[in-house]
């Protein structure tokens, strides 16, 4: 095995380039496990800890980058404000030693549907930008996840940072698991409210193949809100929303839960964070992590 | 590769290591140094958790090639000389050690939470100890080890004061 320190995001990407099947890491918290197990044996690890331009925030022209190696306690620390329903799903990922060390690029690179960050950055329009010694791109997430711990990047490239816009609006991430701390999602549910272009924004998590949007959901909650008058939910909205949302996963019996348990988790947890979102919009608070 | 780190203040080398093992097995089988415990392998217990550039890290998702250049400070550095520093002092008081082995995880975990909050609620505690499963003592004499060292660093803090 060979091990690749690069001391610059340039030499990062002419490393993958040379060495394409180099596995990418960082904080470790999911590429050390397999190799301590022995399921990972890559031909080499491309360690990403010394390249400085990966662990950084910056925000501008109304939306923030964010370092794909910035580990999740210095993302709910130092971002928790800006991005709300994202630093709710940090803190529920792992343990404190865990969220040390882990990233959110690690996180998109293993792109498991479980993923706890996965949800909030769909709900909130997030790109993912990427980068090779070709150039650079954007992929938005809802296009970023192509099947089971599957993603969009070429094998050359390297997840630089994430984009997406500070919340403008209520936010609130929940899951489901057998316990309150280190647990692996059953499922989960990220919502976003964008009262500036009077949209919801949803993210579903460990209920498909991979994470996704619930577009019916949406479409159908955008239209019954009223943004204007900022009116309290009626029940039944929140219940048929809990539905739809219900109705675009497409969950799987494991050992971790079944699919109708899934489905119903979901639906309970769509009309409550959605309860909450437009009680916090109503009366004006934001709700932080 | 050769490996050179920094291990409780002092500078150390080790030879022929594996880039992908672990950082726990580089403390243990290298560098003689068994106080972080080798539980799970897989972040899950706590018992590995060590200072990696000053910022609490479970040893076993480390990878050595990682740790080249680092400052690591494990269980092993938290008493001065023959004197312990105030956590450890306060587990064995409040009787908060049974079998031990998940006792350095928790150690280094306390003692870096009692530095960011010296006054920590309950549920602060509990939260930052998510990552340190115990399998004998219930906790509860934990929670009290905890309690009494940040009392006890207060106490401290108002006699300098």
């Amino acid at each position: 095995m060979e091990f690749l320190r690069p001391a610059s995001w340039r030499e990062a990407l002419e490393g993958k380039a040379a060495h394409p099947g180099a596995t990418p890491i960082a904080g470790g918290t999911d590429v050390m496990v397999g190799i301590n197990f022995d399921h990972l044996r890559p031909s080499a690890l491309l360690d990403l800890t010394g390249v400085p331009e990966l662990t950084g925030w910056s925000e501008a022209n109304e939306a923030l980058r964010i370092g794909a190696g910035l580990p999740y306690t210095r993302l709910i620390n130092e971002l928790g404000d800006r991005v709300p329903g994202l630093a709710i799903a940090s803190r529920t990922v792992g343990s404190p030693q865990i969220r040390n060390r882990g990233t959110l690029g690690g996180n998109l690179g293993s792109a498991s549907p479980a993923g706890d960050g996965h949800p909030p950055l769909l709900a909130s329009d997030a790109l993912i930008e990427v980068e090779s010694v070709r150039g650079k791109r954007l992929i938005p997430a809802t296009e970023f996840f192509t099947g089971v711990k599957r993603n969009a990047l070429a094998e050359d490239e390297l997840i630089a940072a994430v984009h997406l816009a500070p919340a403008t609006g209520p936010q609130q991430f929940s899951k489901v698991g057998t316990r309150n701390a280190m647990v692996i999602a059953m499922c989960t549910f990220a919502i976003a409210l964008h009262p500036d272009r009077r949209q919801v924004g949803t993210g579903i998590g460990s209920a498909a193949p991979t994470p996704l949007r619930a577009p019916v959901a949406e479409e159908f909650v955008n239209a019954e809100l009223d943004w204007e008058r900022r009116r309290p939910l009626a029940e039944s909205v929140a219940h048929r929303f809990g539905e739809l949302v219900a109705q675009a996963a497409s969950p799987i019996d494991d050992v971790r839960g079944t699919a109708d348990y899934r489905r119903h988790a979901l639906a309970v947890m769509a009309r409550r964070t959605l309860s909450w979102v437009w009680h916090d919009h109503c009366s004006g608070r934001q709700e932080c992590a | 590769m050769r490996l050179t780190v920094t291990v409780n203040g002092q500078p150390h080398e080790a030879d022929d290591v594996w880039e992908g093992e672990s950082l726990l097995y580089v403390l243990r089988e290298r560098l003689g140094l068994p106080g972080s415990k080798n539980a799970c392998e897989q972040g899950e217990c706590g018992s590995c958790t060590v200072y990696l550039d000053g910022v609490p890290a479970c040893a076993c998702l480390v990878a050595a090639g990682q740790a080249e250049g680092r400052d690591v400070r494990t269980v092993e550095g938290l008493a001065d000389g023959e004197r312990l520093d105030e956590v450890q002092a306060a587990f064995v008081e409040a009787g908060a050690v049974q079998c031990g082995f998940c006792t350095p995880g928790l150690l280094v975990q306390t003692h870096d939470l009692l530095n960011r909050k010296p006054n920590p609620s309950d549920a602060e505690i509990r939260e930052s100890l998510a990552g340190n499963l115990c399998r004998c003592t219930g906790y509860e004499k934990i929670m009290d080890a905890v309690r009494l060292a940040a009392q006890r660093k207060a106490t401290e803090r108002k006699a300098h004061a």
